[in-house]
């Protein structure tokens, strides 16, 4: 299926135009988009496609998210968030059978030009999974994995991004006196605080969070939602979440995907107070999905 | 649960039907049926039988091989017709006059008989022999009995009449012991010389002669004839080795010095040069304290020793070291390529039918019958591998093979090959257990698949290839059939490591604690001495495979508690 395949993607320049277009001449004909074209650009998707097998998952997905913002892809269960999330730092190539059209740029640069090292991309998008997933080691050792893997670093250097980390993670206070400690003998909020720490040591610059709370307590879920508000100046954030307050809540932009196709992306408030869209309108009040 | 099912089930009924008379309830017995608990019983059963079996092994094993080195008392037997026997008293039988009759012997009912090892196997013939307890008409435990434990035709009993040097009578009567002695401490230390001379000078010597037979050689097939150099190192090698030879020989005449005249049994003295004797002792009149020390030194001599007598007598060291060396040269072996076959086959392979049936193929690997391998590893690896380097490096050696013989390299491959399917199987078995969110997380990081292996997959499987490993290590301890065919010998003449470079030497043919159970058993010429040896022996072997496996363990144990699994 050549037709589909990264070689037919549109070229960079075209893109740039009609980005300009989008944003200078005509924005009420991106009215999906109309909050996200106003702010820095930090991942731009353009028509984008995936494929498991012979099951389509994304249709023809088009949007920018912008930087240095919290921006919420809702949606029912099955309904692609995943995925489009796991297209941005590239996860979904771990799974066989995955087909992809359509382009995805990060700061402009095309993520699956052939010159681009995924392990590069993937320090630069960081990732939390659903479930808190610590590596089976030490506290300390769960946040330097990722340093470790970059160059060699002092120990003192990696001592203090260790630090640096927990403290952005706000996790520090609890865990500053046993370090070496086991991470899995952490609660699960603080594991998934802990795993949080280990995404942003590397300094990523966006940070990919698929259902960060869904398997957490109200409190936890509140620390975590919290840490998201404190982290958004210095990171780019794109939350999944099935809790639409949630969305409400920690996010700037919200995204509303059904069935694999993005029905409508705007302001938060603007999704949640007058969604343009009857189906977006449908979700939150809660008359499906 | 039975105290459930006894309050429910009308058992009660049973033992007093009176009571209640037929209520027309259920059988009494098909409720403690049904509930489970005579299969719970059967269990429970099995795993007692087990235990049982396991402990009896052992009991049976270290009370038979601990017990062979306990001085026992020497018994003086009176018997019937006069004659006087001298021994110990090795076991007690009660055996059927039927079968008894063919040996000429009278009697009815069941006859007590015991068994009394003699020894001074020269003299007497037979090492053992039966005594019908009835014939027995006096037995005591005179103090004055002696044991000698001899270099050659096992051991003396009997009493010490006299000390003799250079054939002129030294002491006699009861003064001779103390002068037995203080002589035997001096031959003692002689022998030891001997033995360090033997192994410092005369085996360094011979094998650098061979070493520069097989230069001079090397040089002949080059087409260089220029050979002074060597011809000069070896007269240095051959004055030394001269000079050695005399000292021995000074060494061993000063050894022959001395002698003691033994009564034994039959009345007879018989003149034993002290160069034979190992060790002198008097069983009957040693305290507890003596014995534990007799003891204490007869196990060290066995564990430290060299075997003598056809492996009847002495020490197991080179056995011990052979074993040990072998299986730690298999598990650095196979714990790689077990470990890297699994990796490949769980993490990098496209799994599909190929892969699975290799993976089937793998896992029947093990069940291949293990005298198998050790043909497999006497063609290939031997003739073919071990052919084909000499003829590659070793062509000075030929037609006398270097590596192209069984030896201690084709026996650790030979088994590694014999154990893989062990570590395959168990480190894929790691592989699978680790989630899968756990690798997602490391690429997530900026790992690629080759940094999240090395950090974190494989330390975290690490435990379970330990259990591999483990598994793999008491298999291949145990193994004797196909070691007889790539390596092991009754009697190895060298230990696979010594002070001649290269130090160690992989092509030696080395000695092994299954196979010396084995030629002791039913190889030696005296069963029936051996047969203690043989419970030692295998104790032996069992004690080495459990430190192997505690050390795996405990290694293992350490790092579960470092790399515990969520959830596990």
């Amino acid at each position: 299926m050549p037709e589909r395949n990264r070689q037919s993607w549109s070229p960079c320049d075209d893109r740039v135009v009609e980005l300009v277009d989008a944003a200078g001449s005509a924005p009420e004909e991106h009215a999906r988009e109309r909050g996200a074209v106003r702010e820095d650009t930090c991942l731009d998707v353009r028509e984008l496609s995936v494929f498991y097998g012979d099951k389509q998952a994304l249709r023809d997905i088009s949007l920018t998210i912008p930087k240095n913002r919290v921006t919420a892809f809702i949606g029912p269960s099955g309904c692609g968030k995943s995925t489009l999330l796991r297209c941005f730092n590239r996860m979904n190539d771990l799974i066989d059978e995955v087909l992809m059209t359509g382009e995805i740029s990060l700061n402009g640069e095309n993520i699956h030009d052939p010159s681009v090292d995924v392990a590069q991309l993937r320090r630069l998008v960081g990732m939390v999974f659903q479930r808190p997933n610590p590596f089976p080691k030490s506290i300390y050792e769960n946040v330097a994995y990722g340093l470790r893997l970059q160059r060699r670093m002092a120990r003192s250097e990696i001592d203090d991004r260790v630090e640096w980390g927990l403290k952005s993670a706000a996790l520090w206070d609890e865990v500053s006196d046993r370090l070496k400690d086991s991470a899995l003998e952490l609660s699960s909020g603080q594991q998934q605080r802990l795993v949080i720490a280990r995404a942003i040591a590397v300094e990523p610059q966006v940070l990919l969070l698929d259902e960060p709370a869904s398997a957490l307590d109200p409190i936890s879920t509140l620390k975590i939602e919290e840490l998201i508000g404190r982290l958004k100046s210095d990171y780019t954030i794109v939350i999944v979440t099935h809790n639409m307050q949630q969305a409400a809540r920690v996010s700037d932009y919200t995204a509303f995907l059904y069935l694999g196709e993005m029905i409508e992306h705007d302001d938060t408030d603007a999704i949640f107070t007058n969604p343009s869209e009857q189906q977006t309108e449908d979700y939150i009040t809660g008359r499906y999905g | 649960m039975r105290f459930l099912t006894r309050t429910n089930s009308p058992s009660g009924e049973r033992t007093n039907p009176g009571d209640r008379g037929s209520t027309g309830k259920s059988p009494p017995r098909q409720g403690w049926w049904s509930s489970g608990a005579p299969w719970i019983w059967l269990n429970a059963m099995a795993v007692g039988i087990g235990i049982a079996a396991v402990a009896g092994l052992l009991g049976l094993i270290a009370t038979r091989g601990l017990a062979h080195f306990w001085p026992a008392d020497v018994a003086v037997l009176q018997v019937d017709g006069g004659t006087t026997l001298i021994g110990e008293l090795v076991d007690i039988e009660f055996t059927d006059p039927a079968s008894f009759e063919q040996t000429g012997q009278p009697g009815s009912g069941q006859i007590e008989r015991w068994l009394l090892k003699t020894g001074n196997r020269r003299v007497n013939g037979p090492d053992f022999r039966w005594v019908p307890a009835a014939s027995v008409a006096d037995r005591s435990f005179p103090s004055d009995v002696a044991v000698f434990e001899r270099t050659e035709w096992g051991n003396a009993y009997g009493r010490i009449s006299a000390v003799y040097e250079n054939d002129a009578l030294v002491a006699t009567g009861p003064p001779a012991w103390d002068e037995l002695r203080s002589r035997l401490e001096r031959v003692t230390e002689l022998r030891d010389e001997i033995a360090a001379t033997q192994a410092r000078t005369i085996d360094t010597v011979n094998y650098g002669l061979e070493r520069l037979r097989l230069e001079k050689r090397r040089r002949v097939l080059r087409g260089v004839s220029e050979a002074s150099d060597i011809e000069e190192r070896e007269r240095v090698l051959i004055a030394t080795y001269e000079e050695a030879e005399t000292r021995l020989r000074a060494l061993s005449e000063a050894m022959r010095r001395d002698a003691v005249e033994i009564v034994i049994m039959d009345g007879r003295s018989i003149r034993q040069p002290l160069s034979d004797v190992m060790r002198v002792w008097r069983p009957n009149a040693m305290t507890v304290g003596g014995k534990l020390l007799h003891y204490v030194r007869s196990l060290a001599v066995f564990l430290t020793g060299d075997p003598r007598e056809a492996n009847t007598e002495g020490g197991i060291f080179p056995a011990i070291f052979g074993t040990v060396m072998m299986v730690l040269l298999m598990a650095v072996i196979v714990s790689p390529l077990g470990v890297m076959a699994a990796i490949y086959l769980r993490e990098y392979a496209r799994q599909g039918p190929l892969v699975r049936l290799l993976r089937i193929a793998v896992n029947n690997l093990a069940g291949v019958p293990s005298i198998v391998y050790g043909v497999f590893g006497l063609g290939f690896f031997v003739y073919l591998v071990g052919g084909t380097i000499d003829d590659l490096f070793f062509r000075e050696a030929q037609p006398a093979p270097t590596f192209g013989t069984p030896g201690l390299i084709w026996a650790s491959l030979t088994l590694a090959l014999l154990t893989m399917p062990v570590v395959i199987v168990s480190t894929e078995e790691g592989l699978t257990r680790i989630p899968r969110a756990i690798r997602e997380s490391s690429l997530a990081l900026g790992a690629t698949k080759a940094e999240t292996l090395f950090r974190l997959v494989l330390p975290v499987a690490s435990p379970s290839i330990l259990t591999g490993i483990i598994l793999a290590v008491a298999r291949a301890a145990g193994e004797v059939a196909p070691l007889m065919l790539v390596g092991v010998v009754k009697l190895a003449p060298a230990l696979p490591v010594d002070l001649n470079p290269p130090f160690i030497h992989l092509e030696r043919k080395f000695m092994h604690l299954g196979f010396h159970i084995y030629d002791v058993g039913f190889q030696s010429p005296n069963v029936e001495a051996a047969r203690p040896l043989v419970y030692a022996t295998a104790l032996l072997l069992i004690v080495i495979v459990i430190v192997l496996n505690l050390a795996a363990i405990m290694l293992r144990s350490r790092l579960e508690k470092r790399y515990r699994i969520a959830g596990t």
